[in-house]
């Protein structure tokens, strides 16, 4: 490898969103808000950008497979290049913002600024912002997967155009969101209104960042209705199940299967258990993810392990996963590991009952 | 001893050339700096993205983010080639009686000297141009392999297939093979003079820790050296089957500090190398033997070019700092 730059890696927000959804919007609001940083933004076609913004770039989309015979290690090339090219002369931009186009699939994107070398010396994948149309998923979900991907791999949501949309349709339009994607922060605007520090500098692939500032973030089990979540007809929480177990209120509204919402094929499995020993932990997420890759689009957690005094944490993306310690834990904070994976096919029981063998023994555990 | 004339410049420097015995710096803010009876300074581009020499015109052939192709002359004067709006020019290539070929997205063009420009429409995006040594023959690399174009016919081109993503495209200086640099970690090359109908020969060379950037055909082609490594990896084209079955010089090593230019001699069978640490050595590939150009500098060594006669080295990096290596000194 080259010698690592000391220069700190430049953030990169990649925007997803069906066509109208409202991305163009909020790249202009980006662009022109007076929040004294400057962005370099690559874009497929310059379209309806009304800045005048010297690096806005043009881009043809162009997938690359790797040559290691694994059908979802894709990248984006063009990126590659641009991004090179951009990072020739850092001193022009504080961050990068790529816009994709409303059919794109974002995990490209994503695992360009993991799997190639040298962009991931330079750049530091930030955020995957989805935009949603309140008014029109439910159709965007009937005629195509990339709607329903764009929000299973975002990391922030912004519902947007709620006022096209009745309070009753809104909070449907939210619950199959959620239903989607357990994880993401979710935000409701109009006109892609919003705070841009909800949006900007997010940290959400960054180890030490990612799952600590996050009241939702593999806390779903927990689900405290923050902004506002009101539940529609169609909603699947179980407001009546009660599990009296040592967590008192849990809901486990999305933990059951296959999600009952039309249209919806994106399901999320959320395990949890107590600490784990390394020794059989690493071998099966290698093994799930090699084998379960393909049907993975995201994975987070947060790993207790045996004797360990340092929370770890992991993330992963298809067959990429990283992990690392991120911080002691605290005084009176439970020693336990929650793993969220985010995809389709996956099989619930095998990955509970797997995961649950890999915690230390009991005998181990009081040897602690 | 080699003396060293440093030239310390802002940036970023894309490419080095001398035209004549003057030595040329384009920096990647699309500054073009010479030494020709002082420092001289040029505006070319608003970001400058590659720059080649055209040894046919003694001429710089240079590609910018404004999306302009210029022809700059030793006197620094430019005249503007092609001009797209908003598209970057990553791509030029010089080709014979000073034709000049880029591309950006899908489409390589080739303007001729008469002014006429001839397009050639991939299917996927055009990644690297090289025209052949003879004849008017152009090879673009793109997604899985390179496709070779008469320049003057509107045929069928030939394709080279090989499965993945090939990033640039060299052609050895006896026609008789073409090498791309890959997305992946190695080189593919390709025998062209097979007999007709004979399977196509394909050279993998691969083992290279990391991406292949740099490569450059020694006098005679008799040896492509190449970047990716912490030694400069030189493969022997001498035979008629090329590297195949054989393994490449390695030149140079490092413990741990990678290769990141190498640039042939015009004349002797040694190379310079440059690495990211800002080192430069050249090396005689008969005996491996080594003599230091430039101690380590600022950053990451991003260009090199040798005068015609083989008496100076310039050299460009990462962070700016140049200079002119004389080893006759």
């Amino acid at each position: 490898m080259t010698e690592a730059s000391t220069a700190k890696p430049i953030p990169v927000t990649v925007l997803t969103g069906y066509l109208g959804a409202g991305k163009t919007t909020l790249l202009n609001r980006i662009l022109s808000e007076n929040h004294g940083r400057k962005y370099a933004v690559i874009v497929n076609e310059f379209g309806e950008i009304g800045i005048d913004n010297d690096l806005i770039v043009e881009s043809d989309e162009e997938i690359y497979e790797m040559n290691n015979g694994c059908v979802c290690c894709t990248v984006r090339g063009d990126l590659i290049r641009v991004v090179e090219g951009l990072m020739r002369r850092p001193g022009r931009f504080d961050g990068i913002i790529v816009e994709t186009t409303g059919l794109a699939d974002p995990v490209p994107v994503a695992q360009t600024f993991f799997m190639d070398d040298d962009v991931r010396a330079k750049t530091e994948l930030d955020a995957v912002v989805a935009l949603v149309d309140a008014k029109h998923l439910p159709l965007r979900l009937k005629d195509s997967r990339e709607a329903e991907d764009q929000i299973a791999f975002a990391d922030v949501v912004l519902l947007n155009k709620t006022d096209l949309v009745t309070p009753e349709e809104l909070a449907k339009v939210e619950a199959t969101v959620r239903v989607i994607n357990p994880t993401a922060r979710i935000h409701r605007t109009e006109r892609s209104e919003i705070d841009l520090t909800k949006v900007l500098d997010q940290g959400a692939f960054n180890l030490e960042r990612a799952l600590e500032n996050d009241p939702h973030f593999l806390d779903q089990d927990d689900h405290d209705h923050d902004h506002d979540h009101a539940c529609g007809p169609d909603c699947n929480h179980d407001h009546h199940h009660h599990d009296h177990d040592h967590h008192g209120h849990d809901h486990h509204h999305h933990d059951h299967g296959p999600s009952p919402i039309h249209d919806v094929t994106v399901q999320s499995v959320s395990l949890r258990g107590g600490e784990m020993n390394p020794d059989r932990f690493f071998p099966w997420i290698q093994k799930i993810t090699q084998t379960e890759g393909p049907n993975i689009l995201r994975l987070k957690g947060i790993i207790a392990f045996k004797g360990d005094e340092e929370r770890y944490v992991v993330q992963g993306v298809h067959m990429i996963i990283e992990g690392d310690h991120q911080r002691p834990w605290k005084d009176g904070e439970k020693r336990e590991s929650r793993l969220v994976f985010i995809g389709r096919e996956l099989d619930r029981e095998k990955l509970e009952r797997t995961f649950k063998a890999c915690e230390a023994a009991p005998a181990e555990a009081a040897a602690h | 001893m080699p003396t060293v004339a440093p030239l310390d410049l802002e940036g970023h420097v894309a490419g080095v050339a001398f035209l004549g015995d003057v030595p040329f710096f384009a920096e990647s803010s699309g500054l073009i700096h010479r030494l020709d009876h002082g420092h001289k300074t040029v505006e070319a581009h608003e970001g400058l993205l590659s720059c080649v020499r055209d040894d046919a015109t003694d001429t710089l052939l240079t590609g910018g983010e404004d999306g302009k192709v210029l022809r700059v002359k030793a006197d620094g004067t430019t005249t503007e080639i092609a001009s797209v709006p908003r598209k970057w020019i990553s791509q030029v290539a010089a080709g014979p009686q000073g034709s000049v070929g880029y591309a950006y997205g899908k489409t390589a063009h080739v303007r001729l000297a008469d002014g006429s420009v001839k397009d050639f429409t991939e299917e996927r995006t055009v990644e690297g141009i090289a025209f052949a040594p003879k004849g008017m023959r152009i090879a673009l690399a793109r997604y899985n392999g390179v496709s070779l174009h008469w320049v003057a016919m509107a045929g069928q081109p030939t394709d080279l297939e090989w499965k993945g993503a090939h990033t640039g495209v060299t052609f050895s200086p006896d026609g008789r093979f073409v090498v791309t640099t890959m997305q992946e970690n190695a080189l593919h090359g390709w025998k062209l003079d097979t007999k007709p109908g004979a399977e196509t020969r394909h050279m993998r060379m691969t083992g290279y820790p990391a991406k292949v950037k740099s490569t450059s055909w020694s006098a005679k082609g008799k040896w492509l050296a190449s970047s990716g490594a912490p030694a400069a990896i030189v493969w022997p084209f001498q035979a008629k089957d090329g590297p195949m079955g054989k393994a490449p010089l390695e030149l140079g090593t490092r413990a741990n500090i990678m290769v990141t230019q190498v640039s042939c001699h015009p004349v002797e069978e040694i190379v310079a190398i440059g690495y990211a640490d800002g080192m430069i050595l050249v090396v005689r590939f008969a005996d491996s033997k080594e003599v230091l150009l430039r101690r380590p500098g600022k950053g990451a060594i991003t260009a090199m070019a040798w005068s015609k006669n083989g008496a100076q080295l310039a050299f460009g990096s990462e962070a700016g700092d140049c200079g002119v290596v004389d080893i006759t000194a």
